[in-house]
């Protein structure tokens, strides 16, 4: 029976990791706590046991290390799925990612090749910290040669991680720590979700939320609110920001005339910034608002609970700033 | 062997000049000149097939690994006919997985976890195949080189691990920035095999290399290689050196790892100055055609970069 089955978002993760092992015998996971702990988010359970210490590496804590020897996999023809535990650690081998393996096909004039995926979660939302939560794609933005995949939900997380696998480049694949054990349908068959296709989640006339990650959920979440209100919301899943599907924003944005952009990334420099200005580039004329960003305080993120779900973006901000927009 | 160190001299001392004095090249170039016994002597004994990992200091490492000299020049010119086709230029000059020669990178130290990466993809697909990873001593002082270092031991990964010590790393002395009595303490700290190498003398390197060589073709175990040079010119090609006290630029001149070979090859009688006087001829030959070859390409069409950026398959 297809179609039926729910599978939480770690298990749909592991999976993808599983079938793509058992496809091809050149996929190689390292990383830390990954293989006799079975991942701290459990998302590797069981695989060092199926697949074996040679192919499930634990590693030093050493994330320049870790980064470095999958691009040197990569370039010695393997596909390595390198895990490096919290965002925030990214910074750590940022050399690896940005200035190695992002230019390498570039200023090699094409003759290498680095077909590696590094998957990495951010806590927001989790009583992390400052040091344990921060969410930081928009910095990749920056460094084109790299692609990065962002999965709202269990289906996605699984054919996402799989088209990852499979591409030929180097992937940042960002997982939110908070969706986890979060439950939804899988199908039982085998499948992949391109990158570079954003996902119309829910069809609507008065305005357009862009959602990234687990601010899709916020804003489905938003639109029912929104609804009772009769303000009739159109939201759309990312899914990849590079490759970034311009062209699905664009067109529902010609249809509402409203766009917001809801991200957990700081609103300075974010996710939300770059999206509004490609908008503004193509659609400006259609606009009856001007384009809003449901992001996080420009603020490292504070621990104590009350003040960190006062901090993250939720349905709530996004219904406040969609209701201020409509003007009701 | 003394053809290929000749090679080498000959391109640096070429590109020194077009830079120079006839203002052709631009751009940071990061001479190999007096460490030519160290390329040529680790590449002599490695087979066609193993890989490198080198630097922005690559100039020789590609040359010596075979990478055609007219391929190079041309890459430093910035031309569609460079090996890089013009979009690496001098620093990434070296990369032409052709001839195993998979990588160089132009941030200091970034090249040794990569090779822990490489020799594992090596290690893993049961190749007799190995990686030969060259920096200098600045190196020794970041982070990816205790990561890299560290892995690769921990791992036991067929690597071999060349520090370049040419003394300087831009302008700092080794003993005023590595705080251990030497760089090869700092390979065995790791547990690591850790062999030094008097790097203007090209035999020397290449039986290190070669018996280091077979420890990670048969063991799959790695081996630490300070290699002991000096940098005749300064770090780049603008810069004279004028750091260095003259004393010590004068007895390191004496010791030109390409005079010790030429008096070697005479003093033994395996060659004679005739002869290798014919050697230097063909290869200003070859450096010649080089330069003509670089100069008569074409750049590549702007519109077309974007095309180097994402693979599609």
């Amino acid at each position: 029976m297809s179609g039926l089955r729910e599978l939480t978002y770690a298990d749909a993760l592991r999976e993808a990791l599983r079938e793509e092992m058992l496809h091809d015998p050149t996929v190689i996971l390292l990383g830390e706590e990954i293989g006799v702990f079975n991942g701290v988010y459990k998302v590797t359970r069981g695989l060092l046991d199926e697949f074996g210490p040679e192919r499930v590496r634990d590693t030093p804590i050493s994330e320049a290390a870790i980064a470095g020897a999958a691009v040197g996999l990569a370039l010695g023809g393997m596909k390595p799925v390198a895990e490096i535990m919290y965002m925030d650690f990214l910074p750590i081998c940022m050399d690896q990612l940005s200035t190695q393996a992002a230019k390498m096909r570039f200023m090699s004039g094409g003759q290498l090749k680095v077909p590696m995926v590094l998957r990495t979660q951010y806590s927001l939302g989790r009583q992390h910290g400052s040091q344990h939560s921060q969410f930081t794609p928009a910095w990749f933005l920056q460094v084109p040669g790299i692609k990065i995949v962002l999965p709202s939900n269990p289906h996605d997380a699984k054919g996402l991680l799989k088209s990852s696998i499979r591409d030929p480049n180097p992937v940042l694949f960002v997982e939110s720590g908070l969706l986890y054990r979060t439950k939804g349908p899988v199908p039982e068959e085998e499948y992949l979700v391109p990158l570079g296709e954003a996902e119309v989640k829910r069809k609507g006339d008065d305005v357009t939320i862009v959602g990234v990650s687990r601010q899709v959920g916020e804003a489905l979440t938003a639109a029912g609110t929104l609804e009772q209100a009769g303000i009739s919301v159109e939201v759309i899943d990312v899914r990849t920001l590079q490759p970034l599907d311009l062209t699905t924003i664009v067109e529902s944005v010609k249809r509402t005339s409203r766009l917001v952009i809801a991200s957990d990334d700081v609103k300075t420099g974010g996710v939300g910034a770059e999206i509004s200005a490609s908008v503004n580039e193509k659609a400006f004329d259609y606009l009856d608002a001007p384009i809003a960003r449901v992001a996080c305080a420009d603020t490292p993120i504070p621990f104590s609970p009350p003040l960190e779900r006062e901090y993250m973006p939720s349905a709530a901000s996004i219904v406040k700033t969609v209701t201020a927009m409509m003007g009701k | 062997m003394y053809r290929s160190m000749l090679l080498l001299r000959r391109f640096e001392e070429k590109v020194e000049e077009l830079f120079i004095v006839k203002g052709a090249l631009i751009g940071p170039s990061h001479l190999y000149l007096g460490q030519e016994a160290i390329a040529v002597g680790a590449m002599s004994a490695l087979q066609p097939d193993d890989q490198t990992v080198t630097t922005y200091r690559g100039h020789g490492h590609a040359l010596a690994k075979g990478v055609p000299a007219n391929l190079c020049m041309a890459e430093l010119f910035g031309k569609q006919t460079g090996n890089c086709k013009g979009l690496g230029g001098s620093m990434h000059v070296a990369i032409y997985p052709k001839v195993g020669s998979l990588y160089a990178t132009a941030i200091v130290g970034s090249g040794i976890p990569i090779a822990a990466g490489v020799g594992l993809a090596l290690k893993q697909k049961k190749s007799k195949n190995i990686v030969a990873t060259f920096f200098g001593d600045g190196a020794c002082n970041t982070g990816a080189f205790h990561e890299g270092t560290n892995l690769i031991a921990v791992w036991k990964l067929p690597v071999l691990l060349f520090c370049e010590n040419n003394q300087y790393a831009m302008s700092t002395p080794v003993k005023k920035a590595v705080s251990s009595p030497s760089i090869a303490e700092r390979g065995r700290s790791y547990g690591m095999e850790t062999i030094v190498v008097d790097g203007n003398d090209v035999l020397s390197v290449y039986v290190a290399t070669k018996m280091a060589a077979e420890r990670a073709r048969r063991q799959g175990e790695p081996t630490f290689l300070e290699c002991v040079t000096y940098k005749m010119k300064g770090h780049g090609v603008y810069d004279k050196g004028e750091y260095r006290p003259k004393e010590e630029v004068e007895k390191w001149l004496s010791r030109d790892p390409i005079l010790l070979f030429e008096k070697r090859l005479i003093d033994s009688k395996t060659m004679s100055r005739d002869e290798l006087n014919t050697v230097s001829n063909d290869v200003n030959r070859e450096m010649e055609e080089a330069v003509k070859f670089a100069m008569q390409g074409p750049v590549l069409p702007f519109e077309t970069i974007t095309d180097y950026v994402y693979a599609r398959e």
